[in-house]
């Protein structure tokens, strides 16, 4: 780890004028991502700007929306009851991600930022094209069981690591944000970036732009969801996150996102698209699961994700749709 | 008497270590520290052509860099068995890399922190060569393989297996593989070096403190006695902690060139490089039978790694000839170089990968004749001799073992069509295996104090690695001397004390406790023979024989109401205390193995060179249940059952016992250390890739034993209960998930991919 300067302010315009003040700086809230990081030279800030002491702590419910705090710990999120009645997904979701421990540390915001779990990218022993763009990419050829089938470019095939952030896409959320040029409110899909030619730029967010809030629009579909992860206690291989709205029989309306298998938290319009309006039965499952991966690209240690994600569509959409 | 001995009692440093006072290597302070950050190779074969060390030279709180420029020059020391190093290669003294993390240097700096960033600034600049990394990219490539080096005569014959194969009804011809695996203890790889004058302190975390002790003096020309190695607790081994290896003698020069004491604690992704691994294993084990399940012919071939400049042999078939009563067994050895590091001792090493393969393919034999799997081993059973060497079992309840398990399990509802056992929509799978493992004996020391106050101190420079030494020998101290085992401190690990054997190979309680208990019952006769002598006692006049020692007291087994304590005897002589000194040998060994042990070199004797077949004998039973959409498998019952002669403390017997099968269950569904297949560097170097078995993997875990006591293997009639239950555990879940689902995984681990 190298030398820092620690900051704190109370003002979330302070916060991002110190933020501002180093090109290398970062924010900091629980510290589960960044410390680690730091600790192995992956990340090398020269100012951390801690942001524990933002006003950014509450989960506020209306009857149109839960806007959820950036600041506000994992564990927090898990145990609130309207966020359980009404996203029980997200309940889920974090509820199978990592330990007790780093989810009572954790801020809803760090865990949207943290870094993927590619261990070329964590170690800094290997080239790699986010952490040092241009320098080549060793999982391409190397050890991917891990690795993405969706989303991927030939500069970087690492995989989002965020359970959670697969739920948000799922649930439309919107993301506050407040930085050097004001206030930006986004869909949470725009949050992230595809790798494409720049993996190192991971997010739209400008430096020294701070999430402040996460927003989550109530709605009827979203009650009936389920997440679902392979493997439940560590880092996804493969996860689905699904809702369902049935009328008459038909799918009236369909949310899947899928997290381990993708460079970004991955709504899958393909299968929402060979769901929407279908007849709710098994064969529409599989030919959902078929539209999913339609554009996957597999590599030698991570084939198996092709069928393990699609078996998990077919069987999430069948519980959610209570289809025997 | 039997007061304390058998008896569960609770760890007796439980408290120091739930409250954190416990110290570890790591934990010493001493005046005047420094601290080593230790840096590696990132590539895998090649040279060092300039390790730039201008950035970090400048950088504040840095004392000094030393790399194979400026090292001093050191000599060479044997590897194990027949020294004490872990790797013959001995750090720093040229350009050659031989394998990815190998140790390049070490930044000696004022903080941790300092050293750290220093290192990460310096700039290494390689000639890098194409490197064969894994023992399949070898095998895949065409590379022959040797033979094992000549000291091992781990290979067998017995028989004529090709006669035996032709009069078989059916044969199984199978190819098993293993991964590579770490030990990852929970407390890594720690050293703090202290010189006074010539004088050298080591605070090491180490198994094996008198070979350590060995390997340092003579890598550093010193004679032994100028180096003293201290090492109260080690935070778990698991035989990563067995030899001499390369930080330890950074430790120890870098103190020497910064003229102060150094601390070097290695990082967790130094551990995957700088303590040795399992090594990788690919094996053919050929069966042949008649229709009835008689063995007729068994062949295993096991082919494991080493690294390209050291010849580290990892036996995986020594458990293959004694294991079953066929009259035609062949086993055979070889030996990969890779451009890796070098293997080391893991937790019943070669066993623990032969038992897979073995145990597997009896499963696979079952299944073909349609013959019950537990069945199927009975009908094989060797009751009377080691089939191999002919000579008589010391002990054998692996029969007790097997229908002990089996009626705990239930074994007899098994229904052993695969797929036709399901609970809620998961697969259900049984399976069992045999698990059997040397008991190996060593030479050893032990000193008794007992004190005028009434309270005694045991010594032997031994081992505390979690495995119940300070408590076993508490327990064998106190129960010789008739003393509460409140009464009795035990200390170890310094070589300023008694000598003992390595804690490696499930020897310490059958080698060192008798040892403790010969120092024990000495120093209660000399203390007996003095109150017989004094016409003052009450016990004045009688002899020995007559006497019983217990709570304190020395008194006449026919009317305890007459005698005295040791105080009032020590009190009466005005002595402080009364010692004696006590040194045991294991029934076969001789001179020649004591005096190796004492200087810090192995010896040992197990079943091959002892006149009885010493064994542990066990059988495991496993339930998977496995997860019909993800394929996922986990372990929702295992049953293991244990002759390890007699158990003395069943509490920490117990634990032991458990570990090994959770560590099995570990290397069988979870642990694997992979390898860039291109740049021949570890791919998975932190436990965050690398998994571990947690909470929810290891419910319904339970441990029996059959605790009969051997009354060839030592006074104590207690066998081995390190390593044991390790052995078999992957066989028997690999078993169960054919059960499940009728997939025959011959390669570890059972990732959910093999099964979807």
């Amino acid at each position: 780890m190298n030398p820092f300067t620690y900051m704190r302010t109370t003002e979330i315009e302070g916060a991002v004028a110190a933020a501002l003040s180093d090109r290398t700086s970062s924010f900091i809230a629980g510290g589960t991502g960044v410390v680690d990081l730091m600790h192995d030279q992956v990340e090398m800030h020269q100012v951390l700007v801690d942001i524990n002491f933002l006003p950014l702590s509450a989960i506020e419910v209306s009857p149109e929306a839960i806007t959820i705090g950036a600041l506000v710990r994992n564990s927090d999120v898990i145990q609130h009851p309207a966020i359980r009645e009404h996203f029980p997904m997200l309940t889920e979701a974090l509820s199978h991600s990592a330990t007790p421990q780093i989810r009572n540390m954790s801020s809803v915001s760090g865990n949207l930022l943290q870094r993927t779990r590619c261990s070329y990218f964590r170690d800094v022993g290997f080239a790699c094209n986010k952490r040092i763009p241009g320098s080549g990419c060793p999982a391409m050829e190397g050890y991917n069981r891990a690795h993405a089938i969706l989303g991927t470019s030939s500069a970087c095939i690492a995989t989002h690591p965020s359970d959670m952030a697969v739920a948000l896409v799922a649930l439309d959320a919107v993301v506050h944000t407040q930085g050097p040029n004001g206030d930006r409110r986004m869909p949470i899909t725009d949050l992230h970036r595809l790798p494409g030619d720049t993996p190192e730029q991971e997010t739209v967010l400008d430096h020294g732009e701070l999430i402040a809030a996460i927003e989550l629009p109530v709605s009827r579909l979203v009650a009936r969801s389920r997440y679902l992860k392979v493997p439940t206690d560590n880092f996804s291989l493969a996860s689905v996150a699904t809702a369902l709205e049935v009328e008459d029989n038909r799918i009236r309306d369909v949310r899947i996102a899928l997290g381990g298998v993708a460079t970004k938290p991955w709504r899958s319009h393909e299968a929402e698209a060979a769901l929407r309006g279908a007849a709710l039965n098994e064969s529409t499952f599989i030919a959902a699961a078929e539209a999913a991966v339609q554009d996957a690209v597999p590599r030698q240690y991570n084939s198996f994700k092709v069928d393990l994600i699609q078996r998990m569509i077919i069987f999430a959409l069948k519980t959610v749709g209570d289809v025997a | 008497m039997n007061t304390v001995l058998g008896k569960p009692l609770s760890r007796v440093e439980g408290r120091l270590k739930v409250t954190g006072t416990a110290n570890y290597s790591a934990d010493v302070s001493v005046s005047d520290l420094a601290y080593g950050a230790i840096f590696g190779s990132t590539i895998a074969k090649g040279r060092v052509i300039e390790i730039d060390t201008q950035a970090a030279d400048n950088m504040p709180g840095v004392l000094s860099i030393i790399t194979h420029r400026n090292a001093p020059k050191l000599n060479q020391v044997n590897m194990f068995p027949l020294g004490p190093a872990g790797e013959t290669l001995v750090p720093l003294q040229d350009d050659t890399i031989y394998y990815a993390g190998q140790h390049l240097g070490i930044v000696i700096a004022e903080t941790l922190e300092q050293a750290t960033d220093a290192a990460s600034r310096l700039k290494i600049i390689y000639a890098e060569e194409p490197a064969t990394a894994t023992l399949q990219q070898a095998i895949a490539r065409g590379q022959k393989p040797e033979a094992f080096p000549g000291v091992h005569h781990f290979n067998a014959t017995r028989g004529n297996f090709e006669q035996g194969l032709a009069a078989a009804n059916v044969r199984i011809d199978a190819i098993y593989s293993t991964q590579m695996i770490h030990h990852h203890p929970l407390e890594l790889s720690a050293t703090t070096a202290v010189w006074e004058g010539d004088q050298l302190t080591l605070y090491d975390a180490t198994q094996w403190i008198y070979g350590d002790r060995n390997a340092v003096a003579t890598i550093l020309g010193l004679p032994q006695e100028k180096v003293r190695i201290i090492s109260r607790f080690v935070g778990g081994g698991f035989g990563c902690k067995c030899f001499t290896w390369s930080h330890v003698i950074l430790a120890a020069i870098a103190a020497r060139q910064v003229g102060r004491a150094v601390k070097v604690v290695l990082t967790r992704e130094q551990m995957f490089t700088s303590v040795g691994y399992r090594t990788p294993s690919s094996q053919q084990v050929i069966l042949g039978a008649t229709c009835d399940g008689t063995l007729t012919a068994i062949s295993h071939t096991g082919i494991v790694q080493s690294s390209s400049f050291a010849k580290y042999p990892t036996p995986v078939g020594l458990l293959t000839p004694m294991l079953y009563a066929c009259p035609n067994v062949v086993v055979n050895h070889q030996l990969m170089h890779v451009d890796a590091g070098t293997p080391t001792q893991m937790r019943a090493p070669g066993e623990a990968l032969g038992m897979f393969a073995l145990e597997s393919a009896m499963d696979e034999l079952a299944y073909t004749l349609k013959i019950d799997p537990l069945e199927l081993r009975l009908r094989n059973y060797a009751q009377d001799n080691d089939p191999q060497s002919g000579r008589p079992w010391s002990s054998k309840f692996l029969k007790e073992c097997y229908l002990q398990g089996a009626v705990r399990f239930g074994w007899e509802r098994r229904n052993p069509e695969t797929g036709s056992m399901q609970d809620d929509g998961f697969l259900l799978g049984w399976g069992m295996a045999t698990a059997a493992y040397p008991v190996y004996l060593s030479p050893a020391a032990a000193r008794v104090k007992v004190f005028a106050d009434g309270h005694a101190i045991a010594q032997s420079g031994s081992h505390e690695i979690g495995n119940g030494t300070y408590t076993v020998m508490t327990q064998i101290a106190a129960e010789a001397l008739g003393l509460p085992p409140e009464q009795v401190q035990f200390e170890l690990g310094d070589t300023t004390l008694p000598n003992t054997p390595i804690t490696g190979a499930s020897r310490t309680v059958g080698s060192v406790g008798p040892a403790v208990q010969a120092a024990a019952e000495s120093v209660r006769s000399k203390i007996i023979q003095m109150a017989i002598a004094d016409s003052a006692s009450p016990l004045y006049g009688r002899a020995e024989m007559q006497i019983t020692p217990a709570e304190g007291r020395l008194f006449l087994t026919q009317n305890p109401t007459q005698g005295e304590t040791y105080s009032e005897i020590l009190r009466r002589h005005r002595l402080e205390f009364v010692e004696a000194y006590e040194e045991t040998l294991p029934r076969d060994a001789d001179e020649t193995d004591r005096n190796k042990v004492f200087s810090g070199i192995n010896a040992l004797r197990g079943p091959v060179d002892s006149k009885y077949a010493m064994y542990n004998f066990g059988a495991h039973f496993a339930e998977v249940r496995i997860n019909p959409v993800s394929r996922e498998v986990s372990v929702t019952r295992f049953i293991g059952v244990f002759d390890c002669g007699r158990i003395l403390n069943p509490k920490t017997a117990g634990s032991q016992v458990l570990g090994g099968i959770v560590m099995g269950i570990g290397m069988t569904l979870l642990e694997e250390t992979t390898t860039d297949p291109t740049l021949g560097r570890i791919a998975t170097p932190n436990l965050a890739d690398y998994h571990v078995p947690a909470h929810p993997h290891i419910s319904g875990i339970e441990t029996v034993f059959i605790n009969k006591p051997d009354s060839y293997v030592n006074s104590l009639g207690s066998k081995s209960v390190g390593e044991i239950s390790i052995v078999g555990v992957s066989a028997a879940i690999a078993n169960a998930v054919y059960h499940a689902t009728g997939k025959r995984v011959q390669d570890l681990p059972i990732k959910l991919e093999k099964l979807l």
